[in-house]
């Protein structure tokens, strides 16, 4: 039953428009692999480490195949054969690549037979430690537990993993379910992820399988002495987006920004690129239990929020659909929205609170992520913090799954200490004291808030319309989302796309989709 | 802890106005009163408190008063204090440089444009380096624009090309090359470790090695960023909080006309 009185047959309506479009996609992702899609596989198979001049050896056996003009048949393929014939295992074959000790693409090719064989072992070995990873989750919710939601999220972002874990515990001890380590500012745009502990960054932390390791263990300390779990948040974006989801899988990461639009858009990544790499980066979000983030707020700050709120709902669809393609569950979909209306807009509170109250309904199922303000955050830090409280009332009026904390400081710096104590007192004094007025409150029929909804809901209809006639790649070179627009070959990482070859395998999709 | 609150006590100071000698303004003239608030790295406790009140004492503050503590993590006490300043500053002296030109709106650029330059103006922006932010570029270039101002894009007379984020400083150039820049723009949000100011001054080095500096009029503009700042980096003007697209506008066209780039 709707409290807005959405019509639930629009809603399907929109949903199977953005299931058409999905698909299309789907599409054509399925008939190409990437440098970051390889270079996952080799990290799944236990291929870690860097060589003498600190390139990781994923990148070292990858280019190899590149360079070679071989990556479409896929490195495990070249990786079995070249087990069969040595009889090492992959990180040593890797560290023989590195030294120029060894050619993988000229050993003897083997039938895929013994290929799948040779595999199995080491791939079993990788699925059974994330299993563990996912079950040690399940463990800790089951005997400490968790907050409720909406989960409070808050962000690190120091540059130095070490005060990193000084700042995630304080907030964690203050009430933060969930601790997202901001990468540092660049990142996205790397086509490797850096190796080991760092303790430089600009405005925020590279994400290593090491850095990743050292904060789960933090919080998992700091969880043990509150008594709740808490959550650890990275970026499975940009143009290493497989990989970092399969290391975040490895060491236990919960979760996981994981938006090709978000790439697209505003990373100016190749939009073929990041479809094709996110499709696998979910597969593995999906089976080690991550719950995804995608960033629909975003649209919000470069386009404006009164006349793009139908952009969001929107792309939330299509994310959902893609998502549901990768194999994952509703209630690991972090679906993204916000709260990013001009302050000064006269009943701009109720538009929010009807949007926010939409998107619940729409998703019920979901993990939704709600975003706090920003784009209107000035630098005044008193009025910035009640911006912040009329965001908190929405969330828990609509029930949201993951508060994302916003700090007065917003538009200033990164947080301090003291800033995300005041953001976190505030959220939950606001949720305290109105937990349960979503279950009190009603929408007045023919009301502000209905009306907006419905309004939304329509012009939702007739984007999709849109995008479904001339399918997601055209659409997003005509700057439908977030008025920015991106062409099908330009952007970043297109020279890393290749067409799978006849002898392409990657068991891990059988193996992890869906099998959550 | 609140031994300031209510006070009774006479006020014995001068209460004029002096621009010589200014210092902050709770609710008399002169009271100096100043409300702070900071992290101190000791657990709680009233050592805790002693400390802040001593640090205020050595930040110039008499009658230092800590209304408010809470210990955030063990080891971490943060602050919210009042106190008095002592210091003064001598106002009638203050000599701030300050972007000269006459700001005109939109519809006054293009009609300034049409007499003065009599062709349209290139404007190339971005936000450039690491920075990943497009909120400051977009806000002085997207069509809406922001708080009421029109973005570059709007305008009839201006050609504005806004090439986004993380943009390096060489793509950046080449790209202002091949459209014809008038002028390049630069926004940069991030600014911690002062990585804003590396990469402002890496443009302006490329520009000077490539000869293009007197070629361009070239601005840099965000939160952080003061006039001051970008003269001192050699750029022809900065922009900070507070200003929009009529403010760059306006300094462009008329930059153009002093210089006689036509």
């Amino acid at each position: 039953m709707s409290k807005l009185g959405l019509d639930f047959e629009k809603v399907a309506k929109a949903r199977k428009l953005a299931k058409n479009i999905a698909d299309d996609v789907q599409g054509f992702v399925e008939q190409y692999t990437t440098v970051a899609v390889e270079r996952t596989l080799c990290r799944l198979i236990g291929i870690d480490g860097v060589d003498d001049n600190q390139v990781p050896l994923p990148n070292v056996v990858v280019d190899t195949l590149k360079d070679a003009g071989v990556l479409g048949e896929g490195v495990l393929f070249f990786i079995a054969n070249a087990m069969i014939a040595t009889g090492l295992n992959p990180q040593q074959i890797a560290e023989q690549v590195a030294k120029g000790e060894l050619d993988i693409t000229k050993v003897e090719t083997r039938d895929s037979k013994q290929i799948a064989d040779a595999l199995q072992p080491i791939i079993d070995e990788n699925i059974n430690k994330i299993r563990a990873r996912r079950a040690r989750r399940e463990q800790y919710l089951n005997t400490i537990g968790e907050g409720p939601k909406p989960y409070l999220y808050i962000i690190v972002a120091t540059g130095n993993i070490y005060e990193d874990v000084v700042q995630a515990q304080a907030g964690a001890r203050q009430g933060a379910d969930v601790i997202a380590v901001i990468r540092t500012t660049g990142q996205s745009l790397l086509d490797y992820v850096p190796y080991g502990a760092t303790t430089e960054g600009f405005g925020g932390t590279f994400a290593t399988q090491e850095n990743f390791r050292i904060m789960r263990k933090a919080l998992d300390e700091v969880g043990e002495e509150v008594g709740r779990y808490i959550r650890l948040c990275n970026y499975c974006s940009g143009l290493c987006m497989p990989e970092i989801a399969a290391m975040g899988a490895l060491e236990g990461l919960d979760v996981m920004l994981n938006d090709a639009l978000y790439g697209i858009l505003f990373r100016d990544i190749n939009m073929q690129r990041t479809l094709i790499d996110q499709y696998m980066s979910r597969i593995i979000n999906g089976f080690a239990g991550v719950i995804i983030n995608t960033g629909e707020d975003n649209y919000l700050t470069t386009a404006d929020a009164v006349e793009a709120a139908h952009t969001v709902l929107a792309s939330d669809l299509i994310n959902e659909q893609l998502a549901l393609s990768a194999g994952l569950k509703e209630e690991q979909m972090g679906l993204g929205h916000a709260f990013e209306m001009d302050p000064e807009l006269e009943n701009g509170f109720l538009y929010e609170l009807a949007q926010a109250q939409m998107t619940r309904e729409i998703f019920p199922k979901a993990t939704l992520k709600y975003m706090p303000p920003t784009k209107f955050m000035t630098g005044n830090i008193f009025r910035g913090h009640i911006q912040d409280a009329l965001f908190n009332m929405i969330g828990i009026w609509t029930n949201q799954g993951i508060q994302l904390l916003g700090m007065p400081t917003e538009a200033i710096h990164t947080p301090f200490m003291s800033d995300r104590y005041l953001s976190i007192e505030n959220a939950k004094y606001i949720f305290n004291n109105m937990r349960s007025i979503g279950d009190e409150m009603e929408f007045k029929a023919d009301g502000i808030c209905r009306n907006r909804a419905k309004l939304v809901l329509d012009n939702t209809i007739t984007l999709l319309e849109d995008i479904n006639k001339e399918g997601l790649f055209t659409a997003l070179e005509k700057g439908i989302f977030g008025d920015v627009k991106r062409p099908m070959n330009g952007g970043k990482g297109l020279q890393g796309v290749t067409m799978k070859g006849e002898n392409y395998i990657n068991p891990f999709v059988e193996l992890m989709k869906g099998k959550n | 802890m609140s031994e300031g609150l209510y006070s009774m006590e006479a006020k014995d100071f001068d209460k004029t106005l002096d621009l010589t000698k200014i210092k902050p303004y709770g609710d008399t003239m002169n009271d100096g009163k100043v409300q702070m608030s900071f992290t101190l790295p000791v657990p709680c406790g009233a050592e805790a408190v002693e400390a802040a009140k001593l640090l205020m004492k050595n930040m110039g503050l008499e009658n230092p008063s800590v209304v408010y503590y809470k210990e955030l993590t063990p080891g971490f006490t943060f602050f919210n204090c009042y106190g008095s300043c002592q210091h003064t500053v001598d106002y009638s002296t203050i000599y701030v440089p300050k972007v000269e030109s006459n700001v005109m709106d939109m519809y006054e650029t293009d009609e300034f444009i049409k007499e003065n330059i009599g062709r349209k103006v290139v404007i190339v922006g971005a936000s450039t380096g690491t920075d990943a932010h497009t909120v400051g570029i977009d806000a002085i270039m997207n069509m809406k624009g922001y708080a009421g101002h029109y973005g570059l894009e709007r305008y009839e007379m201006i050609d504005a090309y806004n090439l986004g984020s993380q943009v390096p400083n060489e793509e950046f150039i080449a790209k202002g090359i091949e459209l014809g820049a008038d002028a390049l723009i630069v926004s940069q949000t991030v600014t911690q470790k002062d990585v804003h100011i590396q990469n402002l001054t890496n443009l302006v080095e490329l520009m000077e090695a490539e000869g293009l500096r007197d070629k361009m009029i070239l601005v840099c503009g965000g939160a952080r960023i003061t006039h001051e700042l970008a003269k001192e980096l050699g750029y022809d003007a900065g922009f900070g909080m507070n200003t929009y697209a009529d403010d760059v506008a306006s300094f462009v066209v008329a930059e153009m006309v002093k210089r006689n780039m036509k």
